[in-house]
């Protein structure tokens, strides 16, 4: 399949411009395919994050025809053949050159929350009981949220407001609420319950659009509202 | 006072970034030098299976002994960023059920937690199993995230004081006679070039290695051989699903998050950067996934990588063959003072890779300090970030 990629060029300093290659690549390829192939023909100076192309690292979030991609799981089929695929730096993030972003909001908010990475794995029985080895008392796996961060990129509210905790962080406070594994659970809800928490969302669920693996942070924050309000009423009718 | 050794290392895969914390460890300043982002090379590709060893217990029991050990060090040192939930290796045909003694008294012999897990409850506990197995016998594997991997010991090695430059790429070494000295960058951030200064430099290129070394007039046998995984896109199996049976295509099955990962093939390249994919790899991980779990043929694939594993090569052998164990090259024996590459291995033993080279470097610098990483629990891989 032939392609057309229009990359954002940009070093500190000087104007931004675009740099349009021709690529071939199988059908099966990924927009990320299409990138690195880019990059070995026709100009190796292109700085783009990438590791594990397979949608676990969380690093190589970009915009695709300006639109929230994780690429490495961006088939070029949704494009189609002779496209042109305008590849940018994810938003709300500064550029340290070309596409590639200083991400370090994405870290430093989930050490802020606290989320562990490794959650309980719900059972894959259809029966939906949990059956253990001999030696394990539970299975563990990767939480869904990869922090790659397209869902900061994607809020319009993370672009008005640099305090805003994001939908990342909150989604993450809510998954600490459920599954708490020994998290300060009044601090998750100090931090959460704030003008730069929850209520400065205001439900467009373009995080929810951009997120590539179904964590549905719209859906989350929602809910982590709701969480806090039936904690302060049931507070303020004398329970805790 | 005694002077503090710069070191540089070059490559942020597994090898770097553990080397990295090695030597910050120990006390030397270290500077960390990748082309691209952090675990951008081979190390981010790789299939995440933390070996128990099992695989190599029957024919290679050095790999084998090294796995398990460094198997339960990384489950001590970065406890939090793994899937701990054993694996099983399961006999799928009659000539895997007769490897099965072969197996478990390799495993005996290398020390690796083998125990047999009757076929019924196998089934129960991993309903997607092909129901017709005729055997299954539990081992230590685990599943890692490679980018949280290397970022967990870079953080660790920056918070003692290393230093990492992503998007720098070294274009040349600096020699002094027949010494390096130090090396030149290109940095992509802004275009430009400059020299930086080392007391040593130790070339952790991965497949890229021999490329960094003829910089030095140097040349290491590493073979960049790469291999295809494919991602299902629904966890499918808890434990790593392995083929009972000697080493082969497509005989591990590695779950992570919410998918299962099929791997993997072996062929030779010449060209390490965006090797193009073959179709019939593809087909080849899908029949051999389908042997040991039917279902990954009726789920949607989310993905598929290849990347080049550095292997050391020696003239005549198998790629199947070349040991997955790693090697040490001082360049003194080439005649190039300051200057080791250290290759081949997986990232199962990136940290004793990073001992064996540490503990060189240190020697040639005339350092007396021991390696501590096999007890330092490491930073949260998040921290890398924290500036």
């Amino acid at each position: 399949m032939k392609l057309n990629v229009k990359i954002y060029r940009y070093k500190p300093g000087t104007e931004p411009h675009y740099d349009t290659f021709p690529v071939e690549v199988p059908e099966t390829a990924n927009v990320l395919d299409a990138l690195e192939r880019a990059w070995a023909d026709h100009d190796m100076s292109i700085m783009f994050r990438h590791a594990c192309h397979h949608a676990s690292c969380g690093s190589c979030g970009l915009l695709v025809n300006d639109q929230e991609k994780l690429p490495c799981v961006t088939p070029v089929t949704d494009y189609g053949e002779g496209a042109t695929l305008k590849i940018d730096p994810m938003r709300n993030m500064p550029v340290i050159t070309d596409l590639a972003v200083d991400a370090s909001v994405v870290y430093q908010r989930m050490e802020l929350i606290g989320m562990p990475i490794i959650r309980n794995a719900e059972t894959i029985r259809p029966d939906k009981r949990t059956i253990l080895p001999e030696g394990l008392e539970t299975f563990g796996r990767f939480e869904n949220c990869l922090e790659c961060g397209l869902c900061l990129s994607a809020c319009p509210v993370m672009a008005t407001d640099p305090q805003f905790l994001g939908p990342m962080t909150l989604a993450a406070a809510e998954r600490l609420l459920a599954e708490p594994r020994g998290a300060d659970v009044d601090r998750v809800y100090r931090l959460v319950d704030d003008e730069h928490g929850v209520w400065r969302c205001h439900s467009s669920f373009e995080c929810t659009e951009a997120c590539p693996y179904e964590v549905d942070p719209g859906a989350a924050i929602m809910r982590l509202k709701r969480k806090i309000g039936m904690r302060k009423l049931k507070r303020f009718f004398g329970g805790s | 006072m005694s002077k503090k050794f710069h070191v540089i290392v070059i490559g942020a895969g597994s090898t770097g970034t553990a080397t990295a914390h090695d030597l910050a460890l120990r006390g030397l300043d270290v500077t960390v030098i990748e082309r691209g982002e952090i675990a951008s090379g081979t190390t981010g590709r790789n299939h995440c299976l933390l070996h128990s060893g099992g695989r190599y217990a029957v024919k290679d029991h050095e790999g084998a002994i090294e796995c398990i050990e460094e198997n339960m060090i990384l489950r001590k040192i970065m406890h939090d960023v793994l899937e701990l939930n054993d694996g099983l290796f399961v006999a799928v045909d009659e000539s895997d059920l007769a490897f099965k003694e072969t197996f478990l008294a390799g495993c005996e012999e290398c020390h690796i937690p083998a125990r047999e897990v009757p076929v019924k409850r196998a089934l129960e506990i991993e309903p997607y199993l092909n129901p017709k197995i005729l055997a299954a016998v539990q081992v230590p594997d685990g599943v890692f995230e490679p980018y949280r991997f290397c970022l967990s010991f870079l953080a660790t090695a920056v918070k003692n004081g290393a230093q990492a430059l992503p998007y720098h790429e070294v274009v040349a070494m600096k020699m002094s006679g027949n010494a390096v000295a130090g090396v030149r960058v290109r940095d992509y951030r802004t275009g430009q070039e400059r020299e930086i200064d080392a007391d040593l430099v130790v070339n952790a290129a991965g497949p890229w290695a021999e490329h960094i070394a003829a910089m030095a007039s140097v040349d290491v046998p590493v073979q960049p051989t790469p291999g295809v995984m494919v991602t299902i896109a629904k966890r499918l199996n808890q434990m790593v699903i392995n083929r009972l049976n000697k080493p082969a295509d497509g005989d591990i099955v590695v779950p992570q998050r919410q998918t299962s990962i099929i791997g993997t093939t072996s062929w030779k390249v010449e060209n390490a950067d965006a090797i193009p994919i073959p179709q019939d790899h593809i087909d080849k991980m899908l029949h051999m996934g389908e042997l040991m779990i039917p279902a990954v043929r009726q789920n949607p694939i989310r993905g598929v990588m290849a990347v080049a594993r550095p292997l050391i090569s020696k003239p005549g052998t198998d790629e199947r063959d070349a040991s997955r164990t790693f090697e040490c090259f001082d360049h003194k024996y080439d005649g190039v003072e300051n200057f080791v590459t250290i290759s081949g291995g997986k990232t199962t033993t990136a940290r004793a890779m990073a001992e064996k080279v540490s503990n060189i470097v240190c020697r040639k610098l005339g350092v007396e300090a021991e390696c501590r990483t096999r007890d330092v629990v490491l930073e949260s891989y998040r921290n890398y970030y924290d500036n």
